[in-house]
């Protein structure tokens, strides 16, 4: 990894470099306005964090808690200082009757995984339900990670997060803003696929991730792949289990 | 009779031992510990989150409140009263001064960083070590920031400028002054810079420079802590 140690070091601008990430410029010197790793990609230099506050941005998919039902839809804690808010017809394809009472299709307290379709300069937020892989989850349980740490709890194409899926056999929805939905068989599973993620989380700035999480599911008794629970929720069409409401 | 011997042996610009650990709080999103001596400091820093009361919000940036607490046996052994003071009221201010330039939290408007300092174990400089530590925590936590503030009281002990301090120097019987100084590491600007007791104006002068060359120090040890939280082998 062609990465070095910085922090606030003072990196001499040099005529090739034209973007840069998470830094600032004083005079003919670039700073580190984060504590990261440094990465030149072509005449790119960026700071990688290492930690820090999500940032939400349109079309992340993140897992998010309903707190509160207004006149038109949900409010969604989204891990963030920022609460976000997910429209009737964006949550469901389903007809809403005026009178018809919402907390029988989202109550407060349910995990949803949504996507963010809008933010405002002012961080307000604006989420869909409505696309596949989105979905109101049931039972299984949520677990919070730093959310700088999400690209690696994934991996190169999936590999780690499927790596996980398949030994411990859970259902896994990673939400970018660091919340992931967990589900599996029984919650030993679960807690071991908690914990798996957690030690991604951890190491996540060593070399050689993937044997390391190979070793760490041996030690636990899961060398070889278990049969995945039944997806909870169907893909689309998801509100048709309301319609008799 | 002039103090040239210090009541612990230093040399006139040296620092009390200091050790610094970053990421000690695991439930904060970011944490330090700073200790100077016998003076020891926890930060945890918390958000950015919702600010309450609403009011205080600011819609074009985030904004940072800092705690500073030095609990009921910290000092010389005696109880002192717990919970909130006059003096713990104005330091938690200067802190928030003495940190507000460098925390650049206009990505996050309507929000609130939030640090509090705990000092267990005092010994004199504890807003000095509550700023090491604050600005230590505040860039585990990630937050953009355009330098680091390393913080150190100078003074002037009987005709003497001497740096960092303790206890025993700042009740020494004879003129003695005082003056916390907080320096960012880049552009050697001051933050923070009170003072008590007296001091001639050419002493004074002096002080400061002997803050920001011995803030030097300090920043370096800041910089290994947040480096080493990383590098640590298992």
């Amino acid at each position: 990894m062609n990465a070095m140690w910085s922090f606030l070091e003072k990196l001499w601008l040099k005529e090739w470099i034209f973007f840069l990430e998470n830094t600032y410029r004083d005079g003919n010197k670039i700073y580190a306005k984060i504590l990261g790793l440094v990465g030149a990609a072509g005449r790119v230099i960026r700071i990688t964090p290492l930690s820090g506050p999500y940032v939400p941005r349109v079309g992340d998919k993140i897992v998010g808690k309903v707190i509160d039902i207004t006149m038109t839809g949900w409010r969604v804690d989204t891990g963030t200082a920022y609460s976000a808010l997910l429209n009737v017809k964006d949550a469901t394809t389903r007809y809403i009757k005026k009178e018809e009472d919402l907390s029988k299709i989202i109550s407060v307290g349910d995990y949803v995984v949504v996507k963010i379709i809008n933010v405002t300069s002012q961080n307000l937020i604006d989420l869909t339900m409505k696309e596949p892989g989105l979905f109101k989850t049931v039972g299984g349980r949520v677990i919070e990670i730093n959310n700088q740490k999400v690209p690696r709890v994934i991996g190169k194409q999936g590999s780690m997060i499927s790596l996980i899926k398949s030994r411990t056999g859970c259902e896994i929805t990673v939400g970018q803003n660091g919340n992931i939905w967990i589900r599996g068989h029984s919650p030993e599973n679960e807690l071991l696929a908690a914990k798996a993620i957690k030690l991604v989380e951890e190491k996540s700035h060593y070399e050689g991730l993937t044997e390391r999480m190979e070793k760490f599911l041996a030690e636990h008794g899961t060398t070889a792949d278990i049969t995945p629970v039944e997806q909870a929720a169907p893909e689309e069409n998801s509100n048709e289990r309301y319609e008799e409401n | 009779m002039v103090y040239t011997k210090r009541v612990d042996g230093r040399k006139l610009d040296e620092l009390r031992p200091i050790e610094a650990k970053v990421g000690v709080i695991p439930n904060a999103k970011g944490s330090a510990m700073f200790r100077s001596g016998h003076t020891l400091a926890y930060a945890a820093v918390y958000g950015p989150r919702e600010l309450f009361p609403k009011h205080l919000q600011n819609p074009k940036k985030g904004i940072i409140r800092c705690y500073y607490n030095m609990m009921p046996f910290s000092g010389s052994g005696e109880r002192i009263r717990p919970g909130g003071n006059r003096r713990a009221q104005e330091i938690s201010m200067v802190m928030t001064n003495a940190l507000n330039p460098v925390v650049d939290l206009s990505a996050f408007p309507n929000t609130v960083v939030d640090i509090f300092v705990e000092l267990p174990q005092t010994d004199a400089g504890t807003r000095c070590a509550a700023i090491c530590a604050a600005s230590m925590a505040l860039a585990d936590a990630g937050i953009p920031m355009k330098d680091m503030v390393s913080a150190v009281a100078c003074g002037e002990v009987d005709g003497t400028v001497v740096a960092d301090l303790i206890y025993d120097e700042e009740a020494y019987d004879a003129i003695v002054s005082d003056i916390p100084v907080a320096v960012l590491h880049n552009s050697k600007e001051v933050t923070l810079l009170q003072m008590d007791g007296e001091i001639s104006k050419e002493a004074l002068l002096r002080a400061i420079q002997m803050a920001q060359k011995v803030t030097e120090k300090i920043h370096e040890i800041q910089k290994k802590a947040l480096k080493d939280k990383y590098a640590r082998e298992e």
